[in-house]
């Protein structure tokens, strides 16, 4: 029975939203009826209604799965056909199931179940170890960008509560986890249907020394996994109750704001000041990430509903084209030639899909050729919009980052989005320029009192990044030392990014997955152009592998500013250098997804130099540089 | 931030995207407690303001003499305009759930007098203070729940809701349930009504009754003169008892049932809620007709 003091703690409870997956018979809604039952969120009633029903049925015993299957069909059919919400709470938190089946024609229910959850489950049956569907549904929460993952080992009863089959459980999926997008990651043994973990330790499997996973869910922490640095306010209604309010209603998305900051508007670019923050319980000094409230501002400006609400220092993007993760979710099959609805935070614009990258196998992750999308499948597009978006990636920012199309003739929401950014090849160098015109129009780079011009004119030679591209070992850094010395020797203003350097810090979050390999050039790329535009000339040494990535790092520069610079040397050759003995760990398997081992080098087509250190000396190549840089006119 | 604290947000959220997306919503109006958070947050979503649009009771004649006093007195404290629909024709046909049987009366009484009221006024978007956890086929509905011509939930053929973006578009005869409190647990309504000082139904609240046994429903006495003056539901003077008992949920007198309880405040109420063993649509004798019974009267159209 609960005390007094328990009730004060059940008002000040937190929130914990989650998913559950796992393929058929993995005893996932066996696990979700366990967690109910033991934290007293089931009604006699209730477990009266699925006896009745569990009897009828035939079955041995009352069976707990039934308690969640809602719709008649799912119950006669002994399986879950939708996403059903599920509540439980303890004193300390209130918790919120997505319960998300897993059969492969679900991946749609997933993807939606996975897009409102702090964290996910992923069911293992310990009997039958790692299959191609919980590597399916790793794949997605890594795409959802779900903070944390469980993965619970289930029917441990039926493997004689073995640790040795819980560790190669536990080592296959942490093996698959290293090409995903995941950082915290925790391996749990359980019998759902005997309560082994769930709630209390297990007696049967005393070699496990870990949290139940009631433990975890109690306590894992999320507070940190919202975006508190990026003010955006995505405007919802315009109030105007009489003629002396006028206020902005809606929902902060990320960042927070106080009163009396500037703030930019978007489109207009009009600056102005937080008049107050208005609440049904008072105003507040400050709102932050979650938060529905209503602003107004000190100066009238014209806003409505769909604009957006920034700090004047801290912009989103601004376009009408971007880069996008899609997953289709309607029967009718994407139609690229026909305009869908776009909702994207509270604006809704007229959007085509203007080209197809690839898709992706969700069962063995590889990139296939397409020229549609069918129902479940996704893969990375470049979509087109009527009216420019204020977007952030989706990585950084879920609330600025997500958006749904709506076929506008069926009004069905058919796809999900999630944007990786700007789009990346270099034809679309020219909207990348518009959408920044559009933003400089009126808000100004910070730090931007001294031109870039100003700084060449001073330093005596004009700013360019050089991006020395190739495989492990070909010689870039030697290369790009060798280069540095000769400008040093010029007195010019060099900066030199190195692969190695950036992962201990920069980048030190990102793993190998072509995800991290390319969030890993875009942040270089962006740090690199912070440095051209103060006068430097940057050296970049970076294995790039993809065209794409190299592409967007050319789009993002003026025209004219970067030099593709392909070190080029035998795979062989590379291979007997081995400087820092990675092929020989990448060949033993040691090291997954090594660039010219088991993943692809994209050789560059267009460089603007190649040079060829399997047979020309380092000093003749640094000459070659030298005499290329002179051409160009950016030293003399 | 509390849980609390974030459901309301959320629901605030959901608010204020269909005043904008919609061009005439109406939020429903049963009295309960549920209705009675929904308004509080409709009236937060729109502070300094009041809520653009009015609140319509689906009248069956059956509810409790407390509850037509109470709605009353609130649409005038807090100045809503109240639209009061009822289906008339059945309502002079003497419709009543003995004559008729419960789903019939609910069918007639509710979902048909809901529909005509939602064709009679045009209205494109109806709020409802539904809860996810009440029932196992509610557990699957949507916060826009979409329905046809005739008002019937598809449950097989439901829009995704992703992230915090909701598809408003809608065809030209359809329209959309809007549930607010989907997230919400019976728990998160009475900790928010206290948190929020809400005013309720006193029925909510114990009391001494005289009460009567009926199908293994506990009903006051009293009611069973006002709803059937003539047979008095076939009830006895000498068949009744004195106990202390409240209401958990609110429908009409003659299918809802009181719980034997000593709870006299909020605080009494939130540690029974959290003790209790029993769900709170227990006493409500539409849901019992079979196991997916619910589910059958959403498909026709019911909330």
């Amino acid at each position: 029975m609960s005390s007094k003091t328990e009730l004060t703690a059940y008002e000040n409870k937190s929130l914990l939203r989650f998913t559950t997956s796992g393929s058929v018979d993995d005893g996932k809604s066996t696990l979700i009826g366990r967690l109910l039952y033991e934290t007293n969120c089931i009604f006699e009633d209730q477990f009266a209604a699925v006896e009745r029903t569990s009897q009828r049925r035939g079955d041995k015993r009352v069976d707990l799965a039934l308690l969640l299957d809602g719709l008649a069909a799912e119950r006669e059919q002994g399986i879950t056909i939708d996403v059903a919400y599920r509540y439980f709470t303890t004193a300390k938190r209130k918790f919120i199931i997505a319960d998300t089946p897993g059969h492969e024609q679900y991946t749609r229910n997933m993807v939606t179940g996975a897009s409102t959850s702090q964290l996910a489950i992923i069911l293992i049956d310990a009997r039958h170890g790692v299959v191609t569907q919980s590597r399916r549904h790793g794949f997605l929460i890594s795409l959802l960008q779900i903070p944390h993952l469980v993965v619970a080992v289930n029917k441990m009863d039926l493997v004689d509560y073995s640790e040795a089959a819980f560790r190669r459980i536990v080592e296959d999926y942490t093996e698959f986890s290293q090409k995903l997008d995941i950082h915290d990651i925790s391996f749990i043994p359980i019998s759902a249907l005997d309560g082994d973990n769930v709630t209390t330790r297990s007696p049967n499997m005393p070699w496990y020394d870990g949290h139940t996973l009631l433990h975890m869910l109690e306590n894992v922490q999320v507070s940190a996994d919202k975006n508190y640095v990026d003010f955006r306010f995505p405007v919802q209604n315009v109030l105007r109750p009489n003629l002396d309010f006028r206020g902005f209603s809606g929902n902060v998305t990320s960042g927070t704001i106080r009163v009396g900051e500037e703030i930019a508007t978007l489109p207009s670019g009009k600056i102005s000041r937080i008049k107050s923050i208005v609440t049904y319980d008072g105003e507040l000094e400050e709102a932050f990430a979650g938060q529905a409230v209503t602003l107004t501002l000190e100066d009238e400006i014209d806003i409505s509903r769909g604009d957006m609400i920034v700090r004047r220092n801290n912009l989103p993007h601004v376009g009408n084209e971007f880069d996008v993760n899609l997953c289709w979710l309607d029967e009718q099959p994407m139609n690229p030639r026909t305009h869908y609805l776009l909702k994207h935070t509270t604006q809704k614009v007229k959007a085509y899909i203007s080209g197809i990258h690839y898709r992706i196998n969700v069962n063995t992750l590889h990139r296939e050729t397409t020229d549609h999308f069918a129902l479940n499948e996704i893969g990375r597009v470049t979509i087109k919009s009527s009216r420019p978006l204020f977007f952030d990636s989706y990585r950084v920012n879920q609330g600025t980052g997500s958006f749904i199309l709506i076929d506008p003739l069926s009004n069905h929401t058919v796809a999900a989005g999630m944007i990786r950014g700007q789009p990346r090849d270099v034809k679309s160098v020219t909207h990348t320029r518009h959408a920044e015109s559009l933003r400089s129009a009126n808000v100004h780079w910070e730090g931007g009192m001294i031109s870039r011009q100003s700084w060449e004119q001073r330093n005596g030679h004009k700013a360019a990044v050089i991006w020395c591209t190739g495989l492990s070992g070909a010689g870039k850094s030697t290369v790009a030392k060798g280069l540095i010395s000769a400008l040093f020797a010029r007195q010019c203003q060099v900066m030199m990014l190195d692969g190695d350097n950036v992962r201990h810090g920069l980048c030190g979050d990102l793993g190998f997955s072509d995800q991290d390999r390319s969030e890993n050039i875009r942040r270089v790329g962006e740090t690199a152009r912070l440095f051209y535009e103060q006068g430097n000339i940057v050296i970049c040494t970076f294995i790039s592998p993809f065209h794409d990535d190299r592409g967007f790092v050319r789009s993002i520069l003026p025209q004219g500013a970067f030099h593709e610079v392909y070190i080029k040397c035998d795979l062989s050759v590379c291979k007997r250098r081995d400087p820092k003995g990675l092929y020989r760990r990448a060949e033993a398997g040691e090291i997954k997804e090594f660039t010219g081992i088991d993943s692809p080098y994209e050789e560059p087509e267009n460089a603007e130099v190649v040079v060829e250190t399997d047979i020309d000396s380092v000093e003749s190549i640094v000459a070659q540089l030298e005499a290329y840089l002179l051409e160009r006119g950016i030293i003399s | 931030m509390t849980h609390l604290k974030q459901l309301e947000q959320e629901s605030i959220h959901i608010i204020r995207e269909v005043v904008a997306e919609f061009r005439n919503p109406v939020m429903l109006y049963s009295v309960g407690k549920d209705s009675a958070v929904m308004i509080r947050l409709a009236q937060k979503a729109f502070h300094p303001g009041r809520f653009p649009f009015p609140l319509m009771h689906v009248d069956t004649g059956y509810k409790f003499p407390e509850m037509y006093r109470f709605r009353d007195s609130l649409v005038e404290r807090i100045g809503a305009r109240l639209i009061v629909e009822s289906n008339t024709q059945a309502v002079e046909r003497g419709t009543h759930p003995a004559q008729l049987g419960n789903d019939k009366c609910c069918q007639q009484l509710k979902t048909r007098a809901l529909l005509d009221a939602i064709a009679k006024h045009r209205f494109d978007a109806a709020f409802g203070g539904a809860r996810r956890d009440e029932e196992k086929s509610r557990a699957k509905e949507r916060f826009f729940s979409v329905r046809d011509e005739f008002g019937q939930w598809d449950p097989k053929n439901q829009r995704p809701e992703l992230w915090n973006l909701y598809n408003a578009d809608i065809g030209e005869r359809e329209s959309v349930r809007i549930f607010p409190l989907s997230n919400w647990t019976e728990l998160d309504v009475w900790q928010y009504i206290k948190l929020e000082n809400i005013p309720l139904v006193p029925l909510y609240f114990s009391q001494s009754r005289q009460v009567i046994e009926l199908n293994g429903i506990t009903i006051p006495f009293e009611y069973a003169n006002l709803v059937d003056p003539e047979r008095k539901l076939g009830l006895s003077d000498a068949e009744t008892k004195q106990v202390g008992c409240r209401f958990r949920s609110l429908g009409c007198i003659p299918c809802t049932g009181a719980v034997v309880s000593d709870a006299q405040t909020i605080d009494d109420i939130i540690q029974e809620v959290i003790d209790a063993r029993r769900s709170e649509r227990e006493n409500r004798i539409i849901d019992l007709t079979s196991d997916s019974s619910m589910e059958q009267k959403k498909r026709e159209g019911y909330f």
